[in-house]
């Protein structure tokens, strides 16, 4: 019990650092897409503090648990925790959309350690982790693969594509996590196109299906580490676009929008 | 087709000349429609939005389905615009612009937003370098690439009259209008934006700026360089080509896009078999590495320096 209050503790504290350091390196480059950061930073603590098997200065061991972050747009999100798992010291940070920079305006795995495959395009992360968990399947390997998509993604029809093939393939190694923050670049999800009721869809699909609070890390804990059921795990989580600071959760503004001082400022104040 | 004398001063990137050019045209034939892959903002397409709310189509970030219902669109009888970043417009939809658009030949207007490297520091994913060598290979496609907010409002004009499959390919790159007197916008055909008889640099798109801007430079040292706008990359204007290597040294193209393939790759191609002259390509040579737009342009050469360079590279491959 102790064990789990530690862990929970520590993908909270991480969280917290991960915002703001997040935030910090939008407002300097006066870039980046802030509300897909915020609304999936305590999905992707969870997943590297609490639930996957790494070794972040031997990032290539073939044993290693795989995170794909298929909305590759969320880089404060990403590359923050990447960051403090260790994969590469904090200075580098401070080149995030730099000329030269090994922190592009999304995750390219020839410049940086731990990124498993190049995002960006949406609708690409899950084909590719579905092909990382056959591998494991026809190989017998143990590693589990994570996936992270937005919600505003899956109108992609690459998404149900590789959705058919893992259930098909009962790909019990394979866990997908979509961020159900409700919002897409322009609008909401439903207004745009709608998606619900998405946990009917996963079932048709062939997969095991929970919901969760994508912002309670003990629940995202449960989640993520309960034991396999034969099919992939699909995790539908409830989240906020720009959680964690007010003029920001729920805006579709926030999508791409950067800080004015005074809003950093704010920000800075909020998250703690 | 229209003339113009040019006028403004100030600086326009083209996507304000695009939707008051479509709003002005939707208001006067209800058979156009707008289709977008959540890019209502990223396409300036808001107040279309409002005026015409039947007629904006968003089937979310979808672009294979976006291109094939702007086939279906037409098949109905409407006249579909369909415009999203030209990264996704055209890499993701490839097939469906080539099968449903082309092939089949349905009178779709596919307008690629933020195309070459507007989105900077967004990376490779969001470049859209490649789009001219992927499109430029279906002879039937009329692909433009604007020179300036002009030019822009007459290409989204003339598409819409035309029957048939068009890209427009706009760029977000704030420029003001070119200066050539009494300009008439013709598809298919190079304009003469500077006369020069020592070597020819032909740009495309916003790049023209930058073309005339070395031409400049190349004046003050002696040399004359005449500058072809070839907004129309396909089909291309073979006779001003085949003209400008008879009658000039060498020949530089600039584009805001791949080397390989694209507008240089179509001048290379028509001169190496018909009338070979050194041939200097500015562009990008592939994947560009993090940075913003100004950075990548100065970088890759892109600049009036950089063209004015790749003028005597050519020059000096180039028979007295
Ligand atoms: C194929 C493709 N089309 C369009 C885009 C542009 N784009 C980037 S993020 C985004 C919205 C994503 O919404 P969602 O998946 O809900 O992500 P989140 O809300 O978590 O940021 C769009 C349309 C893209 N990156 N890729
Ligand atoms: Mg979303």
């Amino acid at each position: 019990m102790s064990l789990q209050n530690d862990t929970v503790a520590r993908i909270k504290e991480k969280a917290l650092w991960m915002r703001r350091r997040a935030f910090k390196m939008v407002y300097d480059a006066q870039l980046g897409h802030p509300g897909g950061d915020f609304s999936a930073t305590d999905i992707i603590a969870t997943l590297y503090f609490g639930v996957m098997n790494y070794d972040a200065a031997k990032p290539n061991l073939p044993g290693r648990d795989r995170f794909i972050m298929s909305k590759g747009h969320a880089t404060g999100a990403l590359y923050t925790v990447l960051c403090a798992a260790g994969y590469f010291p904090e200075d580098w940070l401070a080149t995030y959309m730099q000329p030269r920079s090994m922190l592009n305006g999304h995750p390219n795995r020839n410049y940086l350690p731990g990124v498993e495959t190049n995002t960006g395009p949406l609708g690409h992360g899950l084909p590719v982790a579905t092909g990382i968990a056959i591998a494991g399947q026809i190989t017998g390997a143990s590693y589990r693969t994570f996936v992270l998509t937005g919600d505003g993604e899956m109108q992609e029809g690459s998404n149900w594509e590789a959705a058919m093939t893992a259930g098909n393939r009962k790909l019990e190694n394979l866990t997908w996590i979509v961020d159900r923050n409700r919002l897409q670049q322009g609008a909401g999800t439903e207004e745009t196109n709608g998606l619900d009721p998405l946990d009917k869809k996963f079932e048709a699909f062939g997969w095991d299906v929970s919901m969760v609070d994508g912002h309670d890390a003990e629940a995202l804990l449960a989640a993520l580490s309960a034991a396999p059921t034969g099919k992939p795990r699909a995790i539908i989580a409830n989240t906020t676009k720009g959680k964690g600071v007010s003029f920001m959760e729920n805006k579709a503004s926030w999508h791409h929008g950067v800080p004015n001082d005074d809003q950093f400022a704010t920000a800075m104040k909020e998250l703690i | 087709m229209s003339a113009h004398a040019p006028a403004a001063q100030g600086l326009s990137d083209c996507r304000e000349a695009w939707v008051k050019a479509l709003e002005a045209l939707a208001q006067d034939d209800d058979r156009i429609v707008a289709v977008v892959n959540d890019s209502v903002g990223s396409s300036k397409l808001g107040g279309f939005q409002k005026k015409f709310p039947d007629r904006l189509i968003n089937v979310g970030i979808a672009e294979q389905c976006m291109v094939g219902v702007g086939a279906g669109l037409a098949n109905g009888g409407r006249i579909p615009f369909v415009s999203a970043a030209g990264c996704f417009l055209t890499g993701r939809s490839l097939e469906q612009v080539k099968a449903d658009i082309v092939y089949a030949n349905f009178n779709v207007k596919l307008v690629g937003q933020s195309s070459g490297v507007a989105y900077g520091e967004l990376g490779p994913t969001h470049h859209s370098i490649e789009d001219f060598a992927w499109l430029r290979l279906f002879n039937t496609l009329t692909v433009i690439a604007p020179s300036d907010a002009w030019e822009t409002a007459e290409a989204v004009k003339w598409a819409a009259t035309h029957e048939g499959p068009v890209y427009l390919r706009l760029s977000r790159m704030a420029v003001p209008e070119l200066d050539v007197p009494n300009r008439v916008f013709r598809v298919g055909q190079a304009e003469l934006v500077r006369k020069g008889g020592d070597v020819t640099i032909v740009a495309c798109g916003t790049t023209v700026h930058l073309a005339v801007a070395a031409a400049e430079a190349l004046q003050a040292e002696g040399i004359g360089a005449r500058v072809l706008n070839m907004a129309t990359i396909n089909p291309l204007d073979e006779a001003a080509i085949l003209a400008a290597a008879d009658e000039t040294r060498a020949i530089v193209t600039v584009e805001e896009a791949s080397i390989r393939g694209g507008l240089g790759g179509a001048v290379a191609e028509l001169t190496a078999a018909n009338r070979p002259v050194p041939v200097e390509r500015v562009g990008f040579p592939g994947f560009v590495p993090t940075g913003s737009v100004e950075w990548l342009f100065n970088e890759f050469g892109l600049s009036a320096a950089g063209i004015a360079a790749a003028a005597h590279r050519a020059l000096k491959r180039a028979k007295a």
